[in-house]
């Protein structure tokens, strides 16, 4: 599966992710400026992303977890995810996410 | 100004720096900490308290507070020092070959050894990405309130929803002349009777409450007098006010350490992997902020790296003594230290 991701300049990448792994450990492992400071645990709000086009409805909504860390992340949009929180897995072959701003 | 004579200087109270005052103090090596934060544990307390750890050895599951209290007490017999609530901001080489650790409260701690166990580096506080806000800090943009004294009668912005933002909105709500806490959702990550209260003020029309995020910041020379809020039935509107208080918690900077004239690699420490050395003789990196070929960031490899560094300390510290190694579980001598023989 595929990841298409947008950094904080605008450039997208075109990143191979891994069934199972987290989008947050995909884009970090490729150079992404991801924080992921707390390391995928859902305690930092800093692996922040927006899920873009039609790709939000095709997640499994936030745990209570998730939803309450997103409250210390910046620049809360509705399509904001925490990449630590999206497993990867073919039917999100071809995910559009944008990288949040710091 | 406090100047302090000492062994080794640690920069960081996480468990790695908890753990190094437990392999010094088996060396008779007496150590002062310095972090940021107020109180010890570092990532563990601050970001995952009540999260379980699983591979700490012989612990099977332990809670990032629960193993902070643990190493705090196992280090009790070394009577370490801690300076809380201080940023490490500068280290500086004495006459004699020491040197000098300076925080930003001014504490001084001259020692022969540094040992920097910073993590990810100082835990400072989220800045919005709103363009030109940097322009408003210290003067009407805050990131904690030090004195409550000086926002009364203020026209005060909060925003977020975690305890901070709530504890705030609450205490600074009878002496503000307007208080309006700002947030994208009707929901909070904080203690329910925090929000039972913020909602009891509300109605009463103590404080204004707006679901909504803050898009830009107007005023001149520091001095806020509106933001622009906006949300997705109002869309964007004028906001007034002359102080706006972000609370969105903290993230970790490396901050002063990087003009510290280390050999810095993506702002970590190159060490070697027999002392945990930088390339500066004195000054030590372990845990999460140092890098050496197969460098893992884990906790225990951070033990490890605190225990090798102790050696060398030592004999940086006591040129002319022999370093005897010995068994905590063997020695007498070790255990008189530890206060069980």
């Amino acid at each position: 599966m595929k990841i298409v991701a947008t950094d904080r300049n605008g450039a997208e990448h075109i990143v191979e992710g891994r069934d199972g792994w987290s989008v947050m450990e995909i884009l970090r492992d490729a150079g992404l400026p991801i924080a992921a400071e707390c390391g995928g645990a859902c305690a930092c709000a800093t692996c922040h992303v927006y899920v873009t086009g039609d790709w939000l409805d095709k997640l499994p909504p936030k745990s209570d977890a998730e939803t309450d860390m997103l409250d210390m992340a910046l620049a809360v949009e509705p399509n904001s995810r925490l990449s630590c929180q999206i497993t990867c897995g073919p039917e999100l072959d071809g995910i559009t996410v944008t990288v949040a701003p710091e | 100004m406090s100047r302090i004579e000492t062994d080794v200087a640690i920069i960081g109270a996480g468990p790695i720096g908890l753990f190094a005052v437990f392999e010094l103090g088996l060396l008779d090596l007496k150590a002062h900490l310095v972090d940021i934060l107020d109180r010890p544990g570092g990532q563990c307390t601050e970001l995952y308290p009540e999260k379980p750890i699983y591979d700490i050895p012989g612990l099977p599951i332990v809670t990032g507070q629960e193993l902070t209290d643990k190493l705090m007490e196992q280090i009790k017999p070394f009577s370490p020092i801690f300076h809380f609530n201080q940023m490490a901001s500068g280290l500086e080489k004495l006459a004699d070959g020491r040197w000098k650790l300076t925080t930003d409260a001014e504490t001084e701690i001259v020692a022969p050894v540094v040992v920097i166990a910073a993590g990810g580096g100082s835990f400072v506080p989220k800045r919005p990405p709103i363009a030109g806000i940097d322009a408003y800090e210290g003067k009407s943009v805050h990131y904690a309130v030090r004195k409550m004294e000086a926002f009364r009668g203020k026209n005060i912005l909060i925003a977020g929803g975690g305890d901070s933002a709530l504890d705030w909105t609450i205490n600074l709500a009878p002496i503000a002349n307007k208080l309006t806490l700002v947030h994208h959702r009707d929901g909070f990550r904080a203690a329910q009777h925090s929000v039972n209260q913020m909602r009891e003020l509300a109605a009463h029309g103590k404080i204004n409450f707006e679901i909504a995020s803050v898009k830009a910041l107007h005023g001149e020379n520091g001095q806020l007098n509106a933001v622009t809020l906006s949300n997705a039935e109002k869309k964007e509107w004028e906001h007034a006010c002359d102080t706006f208080i972000p609370f969105f918690g903290l993230t970790m900077k490396l901050g002063p350490i990087a003009e510290f004239g280390l050999n810095l690699t993506e702002n970590l420490i190159a060490v070697d992997t027999a002392k945990f050395q930088s390339t500066t003789p004195g000054i030590f990196a372990i845990g999460d902020i140092n890098t050496y070929p197969g460098k893992l960031k884990l906790i225990l490899s951070g033990f490890h790296e605190a225990a090798l560094m102790a050696q060398e300390a030592f004999h940086i510290c006591k040129p002319n003594e022999k370093l005897r190694f010995q068994y905590t579980t063997s020695s007498s001598n070790l255990q008189k230290k530890l206060g069980v023989a």
